[in-house]
């Protein structure tokens, strides 16, 4: 019979069905971080309970750490505790850290010793390692795990009850979820990214569409992405409240991850690719529902509001409010007239990072607009790498002098601020313009802060311009 | 009441309610993402909704009316983005026990499942009656059942629903998994024995 990727990975990792009628399902890879482990591990120690399969764990930190100093101990004191806490809880229970060491000196990005090279946002360095492979089951305490399905995966958000569980069994108790299939077919204009169709994919299905579903994405325009983009898109499947999003693998797939270090070699890698190709979804399944977006129709896009769904074409006009409650709730707090437009909206800050948009093909788009030129002023403008080695990379090639020259701060790895937990947020009613995924009210660290959500390109533009600007209009006297 | 720690069946949640009016609540304004910033769950009951709080005086969880309740009741998508338990946590922590509201985020309603807090779900007019009733009589007593999902309030009787596996966690006191799934491990180490990955894709045939 033909089934979906997400029947045949569901079915290769049941364990058994359990008395309440969930599913018990092994977790191929489980990935932690500082901010959501450190009472998972305290209730493992209040039972006595070990760590099942500590090879199958992998820890790194990214939520709270400092991203302008690497020193330690951080000045933030908290931040230094966190990190300490995962330091010691994977010593204790063997689990591999990729940390930040000890280092007492250096520059944000590369040169700080001590630290792993490996150390950045769990979601870009699962796959960054080849941690991540198709037909895997990841989980990880960080709702946008989902970003993993990129490459085939099933990607999993948990708690951190739910991180307990996998440690102390490699399982969770599930219960499996309908597969919402969703063609983007077509080209995406010049100045249209992932994040465009994302954005683009949610403001129609809207915030809690996903709800009991995974999104198996495809059709031409998906077929054409990179695995960058097509992290960006299954990234922020759970805005749209789908808990999982995936990409079937593809020789795309594939080629992305040969030669990373916990990829198979050789002959293993042969057969791997014989399997990989083998839990795609058949031709013929059945999916529980279908939708088609035709990529040529999409803009590039600027959220409004204060969830993610609440987004316009940079050419169209705001709602008018028309007596929608949240509308207006959402209208009144970012301070926009019903029916006025988001282009020319001046910002405060910009931000270009996270795990939706801080890889390497970001940057570099990024870059490309902003090289030779500058920031407006009175705008704070930072790029943060969403890993070290996405800064090595990016360092390799020249990007963090085109940053700073053109006036953006150049930072280490880590979340930062996309959700402000580390000393970069957002003061007063600042409005940012940000790569990031989320907009909701006080996202960025300032319970009154306002984010206006885009691409990494549009937020290029927004930085140089002051404002928010089609990027189109930039992209016109930039060298391809 | 704080957390739960240990398992054992939830058969019905009984206290007065608080009414939380307003679609697609997330997680960051349950629980803003600074008071993350701690290695324990512990206190989290007082951040609860800081930020909204503070911007409004007339927020529920102000109202001295609602102090004590122990069913929250919401409306559309509640507890959506981010995946932090500490939401759930800091409800439990303030003594919320059940949750009724027109739908929630699946892992929202996962993660309160897992601290024994039952979020139920019923209709938007149902939500409704059940909220104005709560705000014009905030001492009226509700009794939410988990098996039959039959929630009544004075004479309001109203019917709920849980997902099936969540409800009967609940009602056989399985609603904390780890024990059951440490029960049978010989079965998670044959699965980890024949994925491919785990075991070099040796047994793969083209």
């Amino acid at each position: 019979m033909a089934e979906t990727l997400f029947q045949k990975v569901w079915n290769a990792h049941a364990v058994r069905a359990l008395p309440s009628g969930q599913t018990q399902l092994f977790i191929g890879l489980h990935l932690i971080h500082e901010v959501t482990s450190p009472q998972a591990f305290d209730m493992l120690r209040q039972h006595g309970w070990r760590v099942a399969f500590p090879d199958r764990t992998f820890a790194t930190v990214d939520h709270i750490v400092p991203t302008d100093s690497p020193r330690r101990p951080f000045l933030d004191l908290m931040a230094e505790e966190m990190t300490t806490a995962l330091e010691r809880n994977c010593r204790e229970y063997g689990i591999h850290l990729a940390g930040p060491g000890s280092a007492t000196s250096g520059s944000p990005a590369t040169e700080a010793s001590g630290w792993s090279d490996d150390q950045g946002i769990v979601h870009v360095i699962g796959p960054e390692l080849g941690l991540t492979q198709p037909g895997m089951t990841i989980a990880c305490g960080d709702s946008h795990t989902s970003t993993h399905g990129a490459l085939g995966a099933l990607a999993f958000g948990i708690g951190t009850s739910q991180v307990r569980d996998v440690l102390a069994s490699q399982c969770l108790s599930l219960e499996p979820l309908k597969v919402r299939r969703i063609d983007v077919d077509g080209r995406l204009a010049p100045g249209v990214y992932a994040k465009d169709v994302i954005l683009t994919i949610i403001r129609r299905l809207g915030v809690q569409g996903g709800v009991g579903f995974a999104y198996e994405y495809g059709g031409t325009s998906v077929d054409r992405m990179t695995i960058d983009e097509r992290m960006t898109l299954c990234n922020m499947s759970i805005e749209g409240g789908a808990r999982a999003g995936y990409v079937n693998p593809d020789e795309t797939t594939f080629a992305f991850l040969r030669g990373r270090r916990f990829a198979p070699e050789g002959a293993a890698f042969d057969r791997a690719v014989t399997w990989w190709r083998s839990i795609a979804s058949d031709t013929g399944a059945l999916y529980d529902d279908r939708v088609t977006i035709d990529a040529a129709s999409i803009e590039p896009t600027v959220t409004w509001g204060i969830n993610p769904g609440q987004s316009v074409g940079i050419c169209e006009a705001l709602p008018s409010a028309a007596g929608d409650p949240a509308v207006d709730e959402a209208l009144a707090f970012m301070g926009f007239a019903a029916g006025s437009r988001v282009e020319g909206t001046p910002i405060d800050v910009a931000f270009i990072g996270s795990c939706t948009n801080g890889r390497l093909s970001d940057l570099e788009e990024a870059a490309r607009i902003v090289r030779g030129r500058h920031v407006a002023t009175g705008v704070k403008a930072l790029v943060v790498p969403g890993s070290r080695r996405v800064g090595r990379e990016a360092e390799a090639r020249g990007l963090d002098e085109v940053f700073r020259r053109a006036g953006f701060e150049w930072r280490g790895a880590g979340c930062s601020m996309c959700l402000g937990m580390n000393t970069d947020r957002l003061e007063g009613r600042q409005v940012c313009a940000s790569s990031s995924n989320r907009n909701f009210k006080g996202r960025q660290g300032s319970p009154t802060g306002r984010t206006l959500l885009m691409s990494p390109a549009m937020v290029a533009a927004a930085a140089l311009a002051g404002k928010v600007v089609d990027v189109r209009s930039v992209l016109d006297e930039v060298p391809a | 009441m704080t957390a739960k720690s240990a398992a054992g069946p939830v058969l019905r949640v009984t206290g007065r309610g608080i009414p939380l009016r307003g679609d697609d609540i997330d997680t960051d304004r349950i629980m803003p993402a600074r008071f993350l910033r701690a290695t324990s769950f512990e206190g989290l009951e007082r951040h609860l909704f800081e930020d909204d709080r503070a911007t409004r005086p007339d927020h529920p969880f102000n109202d001295a009316r609602f102090a004590g309740a122990a069913i929250l009741v919401v409306n559309s998508n509640f507890g959506c983005g981010s995946s932090r338990e500490h939401a759930p946590q800091g409800l439990a922590r303030a003594g919320i026990a059940a949750i009724v509201g027109e739908s929630f985020s699946e892992i929202f309603q996962g993660n309160a499942a897992m601290l024994g807090m039952p979020c139920f779900v019923a209709d938007h007019a149902t939500i409704e009656r059940l909220q104005t009733l709560i705000e014009q009589t905030p001492a009226i007593g509700i009794d939410a059942r988990v098996d039959s999902g039959a929630i009544t309030a004075g004479a309001l009787h109203l019917t709920a629903t849980l997902p099936g596996p969540q409800r009967d966690a609940f009602l056989s006191g399985q609603w904390n998994p780890t024990a059951m799934l440490l029960d049978r491990f010989e079965d998670v180490r044959a699965v980890a024995a024949r994925l491919p990955y785990l075991n070099r894709f040796e047994d793969v045939r083209k």
